[in-house]
């Protein structure tokens, strides 16, 4: 059944890829705007999923397959201005382009914490120091682990909550992939360099999801990878250009020091910079940890504080791969109730 | 040597890197569970020994994997080998094998 | 190591510092462990760089020394902190430049509580007129004195007779720069390049042709501590917290140490003495120690002036073989002519 109303969606990440598809299957006319030159956001770069190590690119595939003709897809997409006028939008691009919505979709998800904000981690300074991304670029690239030198590390540390559950840095959420991801690429190290050392510094396994505490458990038991409970401190730079970690065994109650040849810091998520410009050119509301900040809580999670305007996605907090595609058809199904003025929509809370 | 009134105290931190960590190469070997453990301290808190010496379960096998196992024989002593240990371990790790595995080690 | 990275993070910790018209408060210690370099800065504030730079005879101790010891009392310190700004005041001055690192910890400590507890600056205020009649204004300028030798170091570079380079090899010396803890421990955003990072010496020893060195144990405390290294007992533990960093340092094999603190230069420099004695250990070349300078004595030698007016004799480790290094003539005979 097609209808003739319209739905922009700002964002072709996986939430915006996939609430456009069931929005377009329901019969919308759907047009999705993403500013990179093709979609998939983050999960383009991301070679091996948590935590059934599938490969990030067949579920972009799939998620591919319910962009059809009905998802009018601009890449390249530059927002100018976005204008009101009674209940529906008028978006303006750079390149001239006039869109009209009834509703409009908000999946403008994340960018990854900027790992030299927390200059005692030397990321940026020391060669040895890499982030999260930094590793999984190694692996989708399909380039040999190395240090900058050219070595092959004999020992690899990886620092949890970096930008994440720190007053000091001004984020004090916790990003929620970054234990279950550190576990999964310790995993894919030992697979690929089976001799290497590897050291988790944390300071809790935040391992929620179903199968997490399996893989957790894969990587102690079968993989030999230790978990160190503390966060560090501070990296410096030996003078053969391996770190020496300044760590607390909080278990031991003792301070340690150990030196590793890589250092790779999980760096958390931070709302993106296109969430902070939508959200200002259409006045929506920011929560205290300046992701979006949905009507409710527990009930309203897609509903913004502007009629006719939705979220899906990392753009209201971090999700991982999951969670973004539920909420994604949630928010399909919530933007649907709103144009067709449903029974549901007129409950409270 | 002149007497200044004090000395050179030694450094607390666990030098992870100068430790020798065979005693955990060894276990692993005997008892892949050792290392599973999550440091929870279930075993600690229904410990027979624990209630009446110092000994801590939990604390003594993430000393012997960080390699610090300088006072180990004394610790082994205070063991019962009643076997709660086991019964409450929420990672089933094989703790009653770990012990007598480490008494063997360090042949007692 | 990437050079860029941390001037990055220097471009974020640039703090603004006056360019004339000082009021110079001393050290206590200062005077007694290096008593050269308080004079070295004066002098090349005035017959280097033409400043107006001022010092008050009533000035006193900031009390930090006893306020760390735990014998002087918050409130008594601030009140001494508002005598010695009511100095500054009445001498028609408002460019505060405490010589010591502690006093800059404290004036900076004492300007913090006073802007978010304003009703602090009333008590203290109050103490102060009812103690000695005198009132004050907040210093419109607080700056280390070492900020001052780091703001004008191109100028000091322009006019300098040495260079930080070994004359024989026409390598850069290798420095280790130590920092105060209270320089930016406490406020990052106070000292220059923040505190993981700091800038401050590093600016001087780049300007003037030496290379710095980061070595492991670089942000680790001196260890003199106040109360540890007061009580005899305990100053072991001041000892290992030296003796940590020369192990750390030592492979990099560095020329000489900097450092911009009253007891720092003071504990680097006798504790390898110690250190010697108990452990028969030297970290310099040639079975000598590593010589530790202040950047005034670094400052004061870049410009060619005669060490032993610069105080190097009153160093434990001996300054010759840097000296030699660098091609800096001096008359060992006047060594410890009075």
């Amino acid at each position: 059944m097609k209808s003739s109303k319209k739905v922009v969606t700002i964002g072709g990440g996986i939430a915006g890829m996939e609430a456009s598809s069931f929005l377009a299957a329901m019969g919308y006319d759907v047009t999705l705007l993403e500013k990179a030159g093709e979609l998939g956001g983050h999960l383009a770069k991301w070679e091996k999923l948590f935590p059934t190590m599938r490969l990030g690119k067949e579920v972009l595939n799939f998620l591919s397959q319910g962009i059809y003709e009905n998802v009018k897809v601009l890449c390249n997409a530059f927002i100018e201005r976005i204008d009101r006028e009674l209940d529906d939008f008028r978006i303006y691009l750079a390149d001239g382009k006039v869109l009209e919505a009834n509703a409009i979709l908000v999946t403008t998800g994340y960018d990854l914490f900027d790992a030299r904000k927390k200059e005692e981690y030397g990321y940026g300074i020391y060669d040895n120091v890499i982030t999260s991304a930094d590793l999984e670029e190694f692996f989708s690239s399909g380039k040999e682990i190395r240090t900058a030198s050219g070595k092959t590390p004999a020992s690899v540390g990886f620092v949890h909550c970096v930008g994440s559950r720190d007053q000091k840095i001004g984020n004090v959420y916790c990003s929620k992939v970054c234990c279950v991801t550190a576990v999964k690429q310790s995993i894919e190290l030992k697979e690929k360099l089976s001799d290497v050392k590897i050291f988790c510094f944390y300071m809790d396994m935040r391992m929620y999801g179903m199968h997490f505490e399996a893989l957790y458990k894969e990587a102690q038991e079968k993989w030999g990878v230790q978990f160190i409970r503390g966060r560090v401190s501070e990296a410096c730079e030996n003078s053969d250009g391996s770190i020496l970690v300044k760590v607390e065994d909080t278990l031991a109650g003792r301070p340690m020091r150990l030196t590793v040849d890589m250092l790779v810091l999980m760096v958390g998520f931070v709302p993106s910079e296109g969430t902070k410009k939508i959200g200002n050119m259409l006045n929506l509301e920011f929560g205290p940890n300046r992701f979006f900040k949905t009507r409710d809580q527990h009930v309203l999670t897609n509903v913004s504080n502007v009629k006719g305007v939705f979220f899906a996605g990392a753009c209201t907090a971090p999700k991982e791969i999951t969670h973004a595609i539920t909420d994604a058809r949630a928010a399909a199904s919530t933007i649907a109730s709103y144009l067709e003025q449903n029974s549901v929509e007129k409950r409270t809370i | 040597m002149i007497n200044f009134g004090y000395t050179l105290p030694s450094d607390r931190q666990i030098v992870y890197d100068k430790n020798n960590r065979e005693t955990a190469t060894f276990l692993r070997s005997k008892e892949p569970t050792f290392n599973s453990c999550i440091q929870c301290g279930t075993c600690t808190a229904t410990c027979s020994a624990a209630c009446f010496t110092d000994f801590n379960f939990r604390k003594l096998l993430l000393l012997v994997n960080r390699g610090e196992t300088f006072e180990i024989i004394q610790e082994l002593q205070k063991c019962m080998l009643c076997g709660k240990c086991l019964l409450v371990c929420p990672r089933n790790v094989n703790t009653r094998n770990i012990l007598l595995n480490l008494r063997l080690y360090y042949a007692f | 190591m990437r050079v860029q990275g941390k001037q990055n993070i220097w471009k974020e910790y640039q703090k603004e510092i006056a360019d004339d018209k000082y009021f110079y408060v001393r050290s206590c210690v200062r005077q007694n462990f290096f008593p050269g370099s308080e004079v070295t800065f004066l002098r090349i504030l005035r017959e280097v760089l033409g400043k107006n730079i001022f010092e008050h005879p009533c000035h006193t101790t900031c009390t930090g020394i006893g306020y760390h010891g735990d014998i002087v009392p918050f409130d008594t310190l601030m009140t001494i902190v508002a005598r010695q700004f009511s100095l500054m005041t009445e001498s028609g001055f408002e460019n505060f430049v405490p010589s010591c690192i502690t006093s800059f910890g404290i004036y900076t400590e004492v300007l913090d509580t006073w802007e978010h507890f304003p009703e602090a600056e009333e008590k203290v205020r109050n103490y102060l007129k009812k103690a000695t009649g005198r009132e004050f204004k907040i210093p419109g300028n607080l700056a280390h004195a070492s900020d001052i030798i780091y703001k004008f170091r191109k100028e000091i570079a322009a006019k300098s007779k040495f260079k930080l380079i070994n004359r024989n090899t026409g390598m850069p010396l290798k420095v280790v720069e130590h920092i105060g803890c209270h320089y930016a421990k406490m406020f990052p955003d106070k000292g220059v390049g923040g505190a993981e990072y700091p800038y401050v010496l590093t600016g001087m020893v780049e300007e003037w042709g030496g290379e710095v060195i980061d070595y492991p144990e670089r942000r680790h405390c001196c260890g003199f501590g106040f109360r540890q290294y007061l009580v005899q007992a305990n100053r072991g533990y001041s000892l290992a917290c030296s003796y940590k960093k020369f192990e750390s340092m030592a492979p990099y094999k560095p020329d000489i140490i900097i450092t911009n603190c009253p007891g720092c230069p003071m504990f680097l420099d006798r504790w390898q003495y110690v250190i010697n004695e108990m452990e028969g250990k030297k970290y310099g070349e040639n079975g000598q120690g590593i010589p530790v300078f202040t950047y005034e004595e670094v400052a004061g030698l870049v410009l060619g002036y005669n060490p032993w007016d610069i105080g190097l004799q009153m160093h434990q480790i001996s300054c010759e073989p840097v000296l030699d290094k660098i091609g800096i003539p001096y008359d060992i005979e006047s060594k410890y002519k009075v």
